[in-house]
């Protein structure tokens, strides 16, 4: 069986599915939402990688090099958000990020 | 070898981002104690920004690969996205001293911000959107959670970072689907080739509808328009006060312009695809924003679903889809960040022996203790409810108008519907203001920034009437030019 562009965009949106739900079904732990959003930025850098091979055209590659630079600024502006939070309440659980009702 | 590019087109972001090292620089050797000068020389450095693109504004020019544009409609919304955080910055000096905030970083990274509204605002390709999208996300993300030792602030900017982000990737994903359907990232390109194709006549792909809708999807949570809205009311409760009145002005306006050139110069022969997606979208964020901002008693929530109301009516403009339709959007836009940017200095003013409070019952009486502020904030309040003749009422004006020529005659009616019940809770201010009586007067100190904002935005805000000339035609010859170039 040849493997194909729609093999890369049905394991990119499952892998984005995943991310999604992992943001909004875990009650656990706010780790765990950074990992699910590196998920959805990595089913878009597939998606971009696989569509610029099929299109043979390059911008898509260079769109995932800004994607990858951009998300490593991200986890870490992220995680510092978190250490901050973590210093304030001594949790990180996603149950009781509740001080304010929205 | 590709020529070098010419930079002028975008020197109001170079001058910026220059600014920004050096101030930083300056704020490092100089240490916290040169907080207030940083801050006024950050003002200054804004109002330089905003000489810039006045000058440079006139005939379009495209430049950086095509990655960058600069037309009348940019130079028009980066006037007033580098206005509203003057006016944000110039409000936040006192409160930052006052509040134990007192650190270098906090102008500065409102600057950074604001060079990533700027890029967002002159975008003219998928991944300039993205970059300048992120530059400002990621400063804006660390000034919510800016009072470090103060749990809200820190739980509103971990909120806002989650959600920020998902909004971010389905944006993403979305101009992952555009570029695999079409082959290009370039708003220029994508509209020539809807153009060719006659994707206007017939249907367009699939696929490149629902990549279109993701963008839409990513673009509404950071206007916080309804269903993307549930983050705004958390994040603005509990960012520090002036912070929250720079989210409600500045990004919301770089994202409306986004968005406004998204939808109107690439995908504006799609319009029939898109239509439904922003009809709905103003018509829920109007419904939600009257009648969820009624059971608030934080004033600080009431502005954050009187934010998402406001965003619906700007939405309104752009359902119609046509000229007058942005034209009523830019001009929304403008009266919104003067009476937000006002209400905020009020609110700024809310203090009971020192310490900050925000519980709308707090003001009864303001106008026997302090019947400048009470009138200054009634000025705001007759705005934002759309009450004749204050400035908001011409801009609902505007955008209902293009509605009805656009014969979309049930958004209109639905607006202004929304609109009546919206003015019951911007009215019970009013009552709370001057017939209750006081429980505990409000302090009398009030710094001299936040009054001298507060009365040029109410003065603005009330006298705009007789002079709304410059503004509609600025926004006429703008809204003008985005229509031309498509």
């Amino acid at each position: 069986m040849e493997i194909g562009l729609a093999h890369y965009l049905t394991v990119a949106a499952i892998v984005f599915t995943l991310g999604v739900f992992g943001i909004f079904l875990n009650r656990k732990n706010v780790i765990i939402i950074l990992m699910s959003v590196e998920l959805i930025l990595l089913a878009v850098n597939i998606n971009l990688v696989s569509f610029s091979v099929f299109l043979n055209d390059l911008v898509g590659q260079v769109f995932a090099m800004f994607i990858l630079t951009v998300a490593a600024a991200e986890a870490a502006i992220g995680l510092a958000i978190l250490v901050v939070y973590f210093r304030n309440r001594g949790t990180i659980a996603v149950d009781d990020i509740n001080m304010m009702k929205g | 070898m590709t020529p070098f590019p010419d930079l002028a087109p975008a020197a109001p972001e170079i001058f910026l981002a220059v600014s920004a090292l050096v101030l930083l620089m300056l704020g490092v050797f100089r240490g916290d104690t040169s907080t207030r000068l940083i801050s006024y020389l950050t003002v200054g450095v804004l109002l330089i920004a905003v000489v810039l693109v006045l000058t440079g504004a006139g005939t379009k020019q495209i430049t950086f690969s095509n990655l960058f544009i600069m037309d009348s409609f940019g130079a028009f919304m980066k006037v007033l996205v580098l206005l509203g955080s003057a006016l944000s910055v110039l409000i936040s000096i006192h409160y930052i001293e006052r509040e134990q905030m007192k650190r270098i970083e906090f102008p500065v990274l409102m600057l950074l911000a604001t060079i990533g509204m700027l890029m967002m605002v002159s975008a003219n390709d998928l991944i300039s959107l993205y970059v300048g999208l992120e530059l400002q996300s990621l400063a804006l993300y660390v000034i919510a959670a800016f009072r470090r030792d103060f749990a809200k602030s820190s739980e509103a900017g971990l909120k806002y970072f989650v959600l920020g982000a998902l909004s971010s990737g389905m944006l993403l994903y979305g101009a992952s689907l555009i570029y695999g359907f079409t082959g290009t990232t370039n708003f220029s390109m994508l509209a020539s080739q809807f153009a060719t194709h006659g994707q206007a006549t017939g249907h367009a792909g699939i696929g490149l509808v629902v990549g279109l809708t993701f963008v839409a999807a990513g673009l509404a949570f950071k206007i916080s328009a309804v269903p993307f809205h549930m983050w705004t009311p958390d994040v603005y409760e509990g960012a520090p006060t002036p912070v929250t009145a720079f989210f409600a002005v500045a990004p919301k306006v770089a994202a409306v312009a986004l968005f406004v050139r998204l939808l109107i110069e690439p995908f504006g022969s799609m319009v029939d695809e898109w239509r439904q997606i922003i009809y709905f979208t103003a018509l829920a964020s109007m419904v939600l924003g009257s009648f969820a901002a009624i059971g608030q008693t934080n004033i600080k929530r009431l502005m954050a679903y009187s934010s998402i109301g406001h965003i619906g009516f700007a939405l309104v403009g752009l359902a119609a889809g046509t000229e007058l339709g942005v034209r009523g959007v830019m001009f929304y836009m403008a009266i919104y960040i003067f009476m937000n940017i006002g209400t905020f200095g009020v609110i700024l003013c809310m203090r009971q022996n020192g310490r900050m409070v925000e519980e709308i019952t707090d003001l009864a009486g303001l106008s026997k203790t302090h019947p400048m502020l009470a009138l200054a904030m009634l000025i705001f309040m007759f705005s934002m409810a759309g009450i004749p003749p204050a400035a908001g009422f011409f801009a609902k004006l505007f955008v209902f108008q293009a509605a009805i020529e656009a014969h979309l005659y049930s958004l209109a009616v639905m607006g202004v519907l929304a609109s009546v019940v919206g003015a019951y809770y911007y009215l019970r201010i009013i009552k709370v203001m001057y017939f209750d009586e006081p429980v505990e007067a409000l302090d009398r100190t009030i710094s001299g920034e936040v009054s001298l904002v507060i009365a040029g935005t109410s003065l603005f805000t009330l006298l705009f009437f007789f002079f709304p000339a410059p503004l509609l035609n600025g926004a006429a010859a703008a809204a003008a030019s985005l229509f031309a170039a498509g």
